[in-house]
C-alpha cells in the first residue's frame, strides 16, 4: 500500500478498496516503525489524523471528495498548524502552538488531505543538510550515515521512506529540490508567489516559496493544484488562475527545446552524477526534445548574491523572536537588553546566528551599497540571463546537486563548502522562477536528481516534462534499501 | 549677537481609517489593552501585512491639498530596531520613496503677513504600541492596540523662524487634515503630535547651526513653549562659548525645559531596506484625478470666501474657518436665517455659543443648539421680538433642552414690548417719577438718559424694546 502513489491511492479510496482511516493507520504505523531512526518527524499527530481521516471517509461516502480526500500527508514544520506545535526546527519555537493555519495547510485540509505530522527541517530553513535542527539531524533513508539534504530534509526523507506519499516543503535557495534529489524523489518549487506565504514562517521573504515533495510528477501536480492560487492575505501571491496541471500532463514533450548550461558540467560536478544527468538528457532527446547549449553569464555569482540577500531579509524577519510575546524566553533576565540577548542567544542555533550576523552586517550603514544593493543588481542580471535564455529554450535542464548525499558531519564546520551545495539551485529563486528536481539515477547507490527550470508560471510545462520522463524511466520508483 | 532660529517640524498625524494600515484590526481609541491586536499586529510567525488602500488615498489627498507631487511609485521599507512595543522588531515605513513630496502650505504669521512653508515630504508608516510602566509591580506592560495604526508623517522644510511660526504652521496642518477628513486631529489621544528640529545661527548667516530634535510634542502650546526654551538654551550655550550637541531632547512641561534623552537613542543604525512582503505602491493618473476632484474647499480658500461673501473681518473669517465644523455651522446658520446679518451670526457664534461650548467642554460637532435653531433665535432678535439680553436667556434655555425658540418665548412670557402705546405709558411714568433726573437731562447732562432707560426697562421687567424706549425718551425730554 505504501508503495502506491497519491494518484493510485486516490483511485483506491474512490473505489472503496481502502478507507482513509485504514490509510492513516497504515502510514502512522510506518512512521512509528521508521520515524525514530530517520528522525524525519518533529511532531506526529495521530489523533487529529484519525479525526481528519474519518471526515475524509464521510466525504468520500457522500461523493463530496477531491483527489486528495483521505490522502495522508505531512507538513514541513515551517507551516503554521492550528493547535499543533510549529517549531521551525528551532528551540526558539519549541513551545510555540500556532493559533492559526498556513494558507497551504488550510487548502490541503479543505481538499480533505489528512495530516499525519510535522517534518523535521534545518532551523528556520537555513541549511542544506538538515543538520541544523534543534531536534537533531534527519538521516537519509538510502544511507543512514548520509544527509537527506535540506532544509526540507524531513519531508524528503519521509516521502522517500514511504512514511507519507506526499509532503509540503519550502524552497528559498534549493530547500525542496536539493533534498528531493538526495532522497530520490520529485520536488517542485513553483514560481515565486504561486503558493501563498501566509502562515509560512519567513526566512527570506523575497525568495521563500512553498512547494511539494512527492514520488512522481503526477503526485506533485495533484498537490500543487490544491496549494497554488491567489490569496488576499499575501500581497506577493500571484493573481493568475491555476491551470489544470493534471490535464496538461498527458500532452507529449514533443518539440520542447531544452537548454543545457555547459558551465554546470565542470570540475565542481561529480563525474558519475554528470553522467546520470547526461543519460537523462538523452532520454529527453529520445522523447522528441531538442537540446541546446546555453550560457547564463552571471549564474556564477548566484551563491554570493544569495548569501547577501537571504541573510539580510532573515536578520529582519527573525527580529520578532524576542521572548516578549511567544516562543522561547530566557529565565531570570535582569533587564530588557539582557532578556533579548539571552533569549536569542539560547533560542537560536549557530547557523541561524551566523546568518543574522551576516544579514545585519550587509544592511548596516556604510556596507549597504557594497553588499545589499550590489547583490540586488546581480540578482537583476541573473533574472535577465534567464529571460534571455527562455527566448530560445522552453526549459533549462541540468544537475540538481554537485554530488549525491554526503556523509553526516562532513560539511558542518565549513559553511562555504555547505553553501556551494546549492550552486545549481540558487539561480531559480533569485529570478523567482519555477524549478523541479526528479530522480535520474544512482551514483554509488545513492540517488541524484535532474533539475528542470522554466520561465515564470511554467509549472505545467515542468510537470509535463517530468511526467514524460517518468513514463520512460523507473528511477522514481526505486525505494531505499530496507524500506 | 543677534540669533536667528531655524525650525522644521515632523508632524505625525494618525489617519482616520476604520482599520489598521496592514491588518483588519479596528483603530478605535480606548479599547481594553490588546483587544484590538490581531496576529498581524502581534507580529506572529508567518503573518503578512496587506496595505490598507484607504490610508494611501488619504495620504494622496493630503499631498494634493498641499501641492505635493504624488509618487507614481512609492516603496515601504523596514526600519529595524528592537523595542518591546514594536512587535516585529521593525517598523514598516516609507524611506527613500515617499508617497507625496515637494509641497507647501501658507501660514498667517504673528504680524498678519502670509508665509509659505515648504513641505519636504509626507510618508505613510505604522505606529508602534505602547509600553505601560505603571501598575505592574516594577514590570512593564505592553498594549499593542495602537500598533499598526496608520500614520502620515509630514516633514516640513526648515523654513520656520520662531516658536510662534512653528505653532501657526502646526495649527494650519491640523486645520487642513481636519478639513480633508483624513484625521480626527485629537491631540489628547495622540492622533496629532510632532517632533521639532531646532537650531540657531547668527542673523544673516546662511549656514545652518547644529540642530537638536525635541520629541513627542502633543499640543500647540507645548510646541511653542518647547521651541522657545530650546532657542533660549542654545543661545545661552553658544553665547557662553559652548557648542550645541546634536541630540534628541524631551520637553518637560512642568519645569518648562528640554532635557537630553538618555540611552536608547544613541547612534541607531536602522538598517532600512525595502520590505519584501509588500509590493511597491503604484498610483495611476485616474486615481489622482478622482481624489483631486473629491477634495473639499480648503481652509485658505474658505477663509477668503467667508471674508468676501459675508463681509467678515479677516480675524472673524480666520476664527470661523479654523475647523470645518465651525465653518459649516456658521454657514448653515447664515443660510437658515431670514433676517440676521452674517456679522450678527458670527458674533453670536463666536461669543455666546462658543462661551457655552467652552463652559460645557463640548465641541461644535456635539452642540445642543443646532445652526437652524440659532438662526431662528437671531431672527427673533433682528425682528425686535427679543432683546439681545433676552436672546442670551433663550440660548441658555435652548441649551438646557427647554424646547423651541418660540416655545421658550411663549412659556417664559419673554415677548418684547414693541407696542408704541405701551412703551409710551412706561416712559411717561418714568418722566413723572424722576423729575430730578429729567431736570438734569434738560440742563445738558444727557448722560443721565441711561438711568431713565434703565428705570423703564425695570418697570417693563426687561421686556420693553430698549431702542424704542431710548428714542421715545429723547423725543419726550427734548419736546
Amino acid at each position: 500500500m505504501h508503495d502506491a502513489t497519491i494518484a493510485q491511492l486516490a483511485e483506491a479510496l474512490r473505489t472503496g478498496k481502502v478507507s482513509a482511516v485504514e490509510l492513516a493507520e497504515h502510514f502512522l504505523a510506518r512512521i512509528e516503525r521508521f520515524g525514530g531512526d530517520l528522525n524525519a518527524f518533529i511532531t506526529v499527530t495521530p489523533e487529529s489524523a484519525r479525526a481528519q481521516a474519518e471526515r475524509a471517509d464521510a466525504r468520500l461516502a457522500a461523493g463530496d471528495s477531491t483527489p486528495l480526500t483521505g490522502i495522508p500527508i505531512a507538513h514541513k514544520d515551517i507551516f503554521c498548524t492550528r493547535g499543533v506545535r510549529t517549531s521551525c526546527g528551532s528551540r526558539m519555537l519549541d513551545n510555540f502552538i500556532s493559533p492559526y493555519n498556513a494558507a497551504a495547510v488550510e487548502r490541503l485540509e479543505a481538499a480533505g488531505a489528512v495530516m499525519l505530522g510535522k517534518t523535521n527541517m534545518d532551523e528556520f530553513a537555513m541549511g542544506s543538510s538538515n543538520e541544523n535542527s534543534h531536534y537533531g539531524p534527519v538521516r537519509n533513508p538510502w544511507d543512514r550515515d548520509t544527509v537527506p539534504g535540506g532544509s526540507s530534509g524531513g519531508s524528503a526523507a519521509a516521502v522517500a521512506a514511504r512514511l507519507v506519499p506526499g509532503a509540503t516543503g519550502t524552497d528559498t535557495g534549493g530547500s525542496i529540490r536539493q533534498p528531493a534529489a538526495l532522497c530520490g524523489i520529485t520536488g517542485i518549487k513553483p514560481t515565486y508567489g504561486r503558493v501563498s506565504r501566509w502562515g509560512m514562517v519567513a526566512f527570506a521573504s523575497s525568495l521563500d516559496q512553498a512547494g511539494t515533495l512527492a514520488r512522481t510528477a503526477e503526485d506533485a501536480a495533484l498537490m500543487l493544484k490544491v496549494m497554488a492560487g491567489p490569496d488576499p492575505r499575501d500581497s506577493t501571491a500571484l493573481p493568475d488562475p491555476v491551470p489544470d496541471y493534471i490535464a496538461g500532463l498527458a500532452k507529449p514533450i514533443g518539440s520542447m527545446t531544452i537548454g543545457v548550461v555547459d558551465d554546470f558540467f565542470d570540475d565542481g560536478l561529480d563525474s558519475d552524477n554528470a553522467q546520470r544527468v547526461r543519460d537523462a538528457l538523452a532520454v529527453m532527446e529520445r522523447l522528441g526534445a531538442t537540446l541546446k547549449s546555453i550560457r547564463l553569464e552571471n549564474i556564477g555569482l548566484s551563491v554570493p548574491a544569495y548569501y547577501v540577500v537571504a541573510p539580510a531579509e532573515a536578520s529582519s524577519n527573525l527580529s520578532r523572536f524576542d521572548g516578549v510575546r511567544f516562543g522561547h524566553r530566557a529565565e531570570g533576565a535582569g533587564d530588557l537588553t539582557e532578556l533579548y540577548m539571552r533569549t536569542r542567544g539560547e533560542g537560536f542555533g549557530a547557523e541561524v546566528k551566523r546568518r543574522i550576523l551576516t544579514g545585519t552586517y550587509v544592511l548596516s550603514a556604510g556596507y549597504f551599497d557594497a553588499y545589499y544593493l550590489q547583490a540586488q543588481k546581480v540578482r537583476q542580471l541573473i533574472s535577465e540571463d534567464f529571460a534571455r535564455a527562455f527566448r530560445e529554450v522552453d526549459v533549462i535542464a541540468g544537475p540538481t546537486t554537485p554530488t549525491p548525499a554526503f556523509p553526516l558531519g562532513q560539511k558542518v564546520d565549513d559553511p562555504v563548502e555547505m553553501y556551494l551545495n546549492d550552486i545549481y539551485t540558487i539561480g531559480a529563486p533569485l529570478a523567482g522562477l519555477p524549478a523541479l528536481s526528479m530522480p535520474c539515477g544512482l551514483v554509488r547507490g545513492l540517488p541524484v536528481g535532474l533539475q528542470l527550470v522554466g520561465p515564470h508560471l511554467s509549472e505545467g510545462r515542468l510537470l509535463r516534462a517530468a511526467h514524460g520522463f517518468q513514463r520512460e524511466t523507473d528511477w522514481h520508483t526505486l525505494a531505499p534499501p530496507g524500506i | 549677537m543677534e540669533w536667528e532660529a531655524v525650525i522644521g517640524l515632523e508632524i505625525h498625524t494618525q489617519l482616520a481609517t476604520a482599520s489598521k494600515i496592514f491588518s483588519g484590526s479596528s483603530t478605535r481609541y480606548g479599547a481594553p489593552p490588546n483587544s484590538q491586536a490581531s496576529l498581524v499586529d502581534l507580529g506572529y510567525p508567518g503573518v503578512l501585512p496587506v496595505l490598507n488602500a484607504e490610508a494611501v488615498h488619504m495620504a494622496i489627498r493630503f499631498g494634493l491639498a498641499t501641492g505635493c507631487t504624488v509618487a507614481r511609485r512609492s516603496v515601504f521599507a523596514r526600519k529595524n530596531y528592537f523595542y518591546p512595543d514594536l512587535p516585529k522588531g521593525y517598523q514598516i515605513s516609507q524611506y527613500e520613496l515617499p508617497i507625496v513630496y515637494g509641497g507647501h502650505l501658507d501660514i498667517v504669521m504673528e504680524d498678519g503677513r502670509v508665509k509659505t512653508i515648504g513641505i519636504t515630504r509626507a510618508h505613510l508608516e505604522e505606529d508602534a504600541g505602547k509600553s505601560l510602566h505603571e501598575d505592574f509591580q516594577g514590570l512593564s506592560g505592553i498594549d499593542l492596540n495602537r500598533a499598526g495604526t496608520p500614520l502620515l508623517e509630514i516633514v516640513s522644510e526648515p523654513g520656520l523662524r520662531s516658536a510662534g511660526e512653528a505653532g501657526n504652521y502646526m495649527r494650519a496642518i491640523h486645520t487642513l487634515v481636519r478639513y480633508l477628513g483624513i484625521s480626527d486631529g485629537n491631540m489628547q489621544e495622540g492622533s496629532f503630535r510632532c517632533d521639532a528640529n531646532v537650531s540657531i545661527r547668527p542673523m544673516g548667516e546662511s549656514e545652518l547651526g547644529t540642530r537638536t530634535e525635541i520629541k513627542n510634542l502633543n499640543s500647540f502650546r507645548f510646541v511653542e513653549k518647547a521651541i522657545q526654551v530650546e532657542i533660549e538654551r542654545q543661545t545661552d550655550v553658544l553665547e557662553d562659548g559652548g557648542s550645541v550637541v546634536q541630540e534628541t531632547r524631551l520637553y518637560d512641561a512642568d519645569r518648562n525645559e528640554t532635557r537630553a534623552m538618555r540611552g536608547k537613542e544613541e547612534a541607531n543604525d536602522y538598517r532600512y531596506f525595502p520590505d519584501p512582503d509588500l509590493l511597491p505602491v503604484v498610483v495611476g493618473e485616474a486615481l489622482i484625478e478622482r481624489l483631486q476632484a473629491d477634495l473639499p474647499e480648503l481652509p485658505a480658500a474658505k477663509r477668503v470666501r467667508f471674508a468676501e461673501q459675508y463681509g467678515l473681518t479677516a480675524y472673524d473669517a480666520d476664527v470661523l474657518t479654523a475647523n470645518p465644523e465651525s465653518a459649516d455651522y456658521f454657514e448653515a446658520a447664515v443660510n437658515a436665517s431670514r433676517s440676521a446679518s452674517p456679522k450678527t451670526v458670527a458674533n453670536w457664534f463666536q461669543g455666546e455659543l462658543t462661551a457655552i461650548l467652552k463652559r460645557e467642554g463640548v465641541d461644535v460637532a456635539d452642540t445642543r443648539v443646532d445652526a437652524a435653531t440659532l438662526a431662528t433665535l437671531l431672527d427673533r432678535i433682528a425682528d425686535g421680538i427679543l432683546s439681545g439680553r433676552m436672546g442670551k436667556d433663550v440660548l441658555e434655555a435652548l441649551w438646557n433642552g427647554e424646547g423651541s425658540v418660540d416655545g421658550i418665548i411663549e412659556a417664559r412670557g419673554l415677548r418684547q414690548i414693541s407696542d408704541a402705546g405701551a412703551i409710551e405709558a412706561l416712559v411717561d411714568r418714568a418722566i413723572e417719577g424722576f423729575p430730578e433726573q429729567v431736570a438734569q437731562y434738560r440742563s445738558g447732562r444727557t448722560k443721565v438718559i441711561g438711568f431713565l432707560v434703565g428705570q423703564v426697562m425695570k418697570s417693563s421687567r426687561g421686556k420693553a424694546n430698549p431702542r424704542q424706549v431710548n428714542e421715545m425718551l429723547r423725543r419726550k425730554l427734548a419736546g
